[in-house]
């Protein structure tokens, strides 16, 4: 009998290309993504070097964090964003790189092209010079982000020096109630091991609630590995996996396709393997999550009010989140329903797909935004913007009051201009309410797409099942 | 090519919260550029600057306790979120060579051993001494020691491959081009049904 094997050491197993005595493994990289931010610095190096791409046909490239949201037709105003994409399209093209350039009808959010055009399979190594490459993971890759020396070492080499992390099992069982969705079930993660809590980890998510998610939805789960600490979060793929990549334009096809889905079907974790770490989670106990502070893990359920620092024995841990209520401008032991905000914001690598433009826009059919909030909903790739028009969702926000815009990172990370003033609210589907990531002074609600379409069209911190009735 | 750390001796400038993220250290909006110079003047850039650029007095970083200080201590999970290199990049262009915490966000722990900045982990008696008050402590990566103002020393973990990359320099884009025997077999030996993605 061979030792049972998670799906995370297998991963890892099938990807050694050296164990070098006194250093890491090489391990070998099956898909790497690039976009115009991480990787300009990685491609001087290659010049510096006189070094080539080795393997162009496994790396994919799309603009997406310093694109503008704005009509296509438009140039992009800031000029040193413009000289990004610039130079971005211009490296791929040096390098022979297939990309999805600014004008391209493939653009989008890198961790939304990926599985839409089919490149990511269950099984791959995939990285990108993106702490959200996790996102990939919900294909039972192994998928996490590298810095840019790093971009620089997987484009001479398609290889990187790895250390095996500890795997973190998540397990959640139960049905989830109504108006309660994936991005709820990662936030209550996050709130209840901290952002630190998978440092060092891969968390495979399992259980059936995990099963009984969409891919899209398993995605949003992956996504926010990161703001629990993990590198790297997965799902081992089933036929939900195999349903959602037959026929994408990139996924194998005939008979290589049946020799994929075979060799996909012995990826699943064996029966007695061991974790490092385990968490067990009651999906069925869940609430609508959101959080008040300034890192992902300062979460609560909506209902819940906001936690009182005095109530914190450690004094660095107290401090922390005394500041984090300042910068907030909050009050302990209030609730956060109810709290007026300025805007919305709809999208990001986290929940900016199909299946999260539907919710929002069932929620807002018929009905208006509150006139004193923004509301923006950035489609996560051009094909998605083209689906949801031939939808007619489009139409839905826009009669709600709501901007239609242009696929890209926005206002997740405030790189193209799209926005918070400082002192504005928002609550937003994205994935990072640090101090100031959307916008200088600006303050972040993390919820998901259903929460922030609930307050959309009140203006206030609102539980969506008061809407859903 | 990263420089070389051996030991040094420095005072220490203090930060004491948790947590500190990557868009704290150097904000996004700073990341637009296509090259690595000018990111220290942008570190910690909200936290050092009033709306109308002005210093904040009251910044720690803006001190002139601060000045010349090669060694930051931070809180718990130094370095979280974003995967930006722009980080250890702004930090090392500061002055700083090393970061004291009880722990770091993993990507930012892997950028910063190949920027020539040392992330040393130490216990939580150590850690809670050394954010009592600023200090002067010795590092020597040599031996993976930190020696504390009392004269006390702790010993950090840190890896054999990224010790000697630091100590001598060493490139690690230049150690994996060594291997072009083993990669090229594995590439051979790969499956082809992984290899699809001749996009059009």
């Amino acid at each position: 009998m061979t030792t049972p094997r998670t799906i995370i050491q297998k991963l890892w197993d099938a990807h050694v290309v050296a164990e070098p005595s006194g250093a890491p493994a090489l391990l070998f990289i099956d898909l790497h993504l690039v976009h115009e931010v991480t990787s300009p610095q990685a491609f001087a190096g290659l010049r510096a070097r006189g070094l080539k791409v080795r393997r162009p046909d496994l790396t994919l490239g799309t603009c997406d964090h310093s694109t503008p949201t704005t009509p296509r037709e438009l140039p992009i105003i800031d000029p040193i964003a413009r000289a990004q994409v610039e130079q971005f399209e211009k490296n791929c093209t040096e390098f022979g790189i297939p990309h999805f350039g600014f004008q391209s009808e493939r653009q989008g959010i890198v961790h939304v092209i990926g599985p839409e055009n089919g490149v990511t399979q269950p099984g791959m190594t995939v990285v990108c010079g993106d702490s959200h490459t996790a996102t990939h993971g919900a294909f039972g890759a192994l998928a996490f982000g590298i810095g840019t020396s790093e971009v620089e070492m997987v484009l001479a080499t398609q290889c990187l020096p790895q250390r095996k992390s500890k795997s973190f099992a998540v397990h959640v069982n139960g049905a989830l109630k109504s108006g309660v969705t994936a991005k709820d079930i990662i936030l209550a993660l996050i709130a209840r091991i901290g952002v630190g809590g998978g440092t060092g980890c891969v968390f495979e998510f399992t259980g059936s609630t995990i099963r009984a998610l969409s891919m899209e939805e398993r995605m949003t789960v992956c996504n926010m590995s990161i703001e629990g600490g993990a590198r790297a979060g997965l799902v081992a793929p089933d036929d939900t996996t195999y349903e959602f990549l037959a026929g994408k334009p990139l996924a194998p096809k005939g008979a290589d396709w049946d020799r994929a889905v075979a060799r996909w079907r012995t990826l699943p974790t064996d029966g007695g393997a061991a974790y490092d770490k385990e968490i067990s989670i009651d999906a069925a106990a869940l609430e609508p999550m959101i959080t008040f502070g300034t890192n992902p893990g300062q979460g609560i359920g909506i209902s819940q009010p906001i936690p009182d620092p005095g109530g914190v024995a450690d004094a660095v841990e107290r401090e922390t989140l005394r500041k984090a209520l300042q910068y907030m401008g909050l009050e302990a032991g209030k609730p956060l329903l109810g709290q007026p905000i300025n805007v919305v914001f709809i999208g990001s690598c986290t929940n900016s797909r199909m299946s999260d433009l539907r919710a929002a826009a069932e929620v807002l059919k018929g009905r208006k935004v509150n006139e004193n909030v923004r509301v923006m909903v950035v489609p996560g790739s051009q094909p998605i913007k083209k689906q949801a028009e031939a939808e007619g969702l489009h139409e839905i926000f826009k009669a709600a009051g709501a901007e239609w815009r242009e696929a890209g990172c926005s206002m997740c990370i405030a790189m193209n201009g799209d926005q918070l003033k400082p002192g504005e609210y928002s609550v937003s589907t994205s994935n990072r309410n640090f101090e100031g990531r959307q916008g200088k002074g600006g303050r972040t609600f993390l919820a998901s797409p259903l929460t922030a379409a609930a307050s959309a069209l009140t203006g206030k911190v609102t539980d969506i099942r008061t809407i859903l009735g | 090519m990263p420089e070389k750390i051996i030991a040094f001796e420095s005072k220490t400038v203090l930060l004491p919260v948790d947590n500190i993220d990557t868009d704290q250290i150097i904000p996004a909006r700073f990341l637009k550029t296509i090259s690595k110079d000018g990111l220290g003047d942008q570190l910690f850039f909200d936290w050092r600057y009033e709306a109308d650029g002005s210093p904040k007095a009251d910044f720690v970083l803006n001190t002139e306790a601060a000045k010349g200080c090669a060694v930051l201590v931070a809180g718990d999970n130094f370095g979280c979120g974003s995967s930006r290199e722009h980080a250890p990049w702004a930090l090392t262009q500061f002055g700083f060579k090393a970061i004291i915490s009880t722990s770091f966000a993993d990507i930012f722990r892997n950028n910063s051993l190949k920027n020539g900045l040392l992330p040393i982990i130490v216990p939580k008696e150590a850690h809670e001494k050394l954010l009592g008050a600023p200090s002067t402590v010795k590092v020597d990566l040599e031996a993976r020691t930190l020696t504390l103002e009392d004269g006390t020393s702790v010993e950090f973990p840190i890896d054999d491959f990224s010790r000697m990359c630091l100590l001598e320099g060493i490139d690690e884009l230049g150690f994996i081009l060594k291997h072009e025997e083993q990669i090229a077999a594995y590439e051979a030996r790969r499956d082809s049904t992984l290899d699809t993605r001749a996009l059009a």
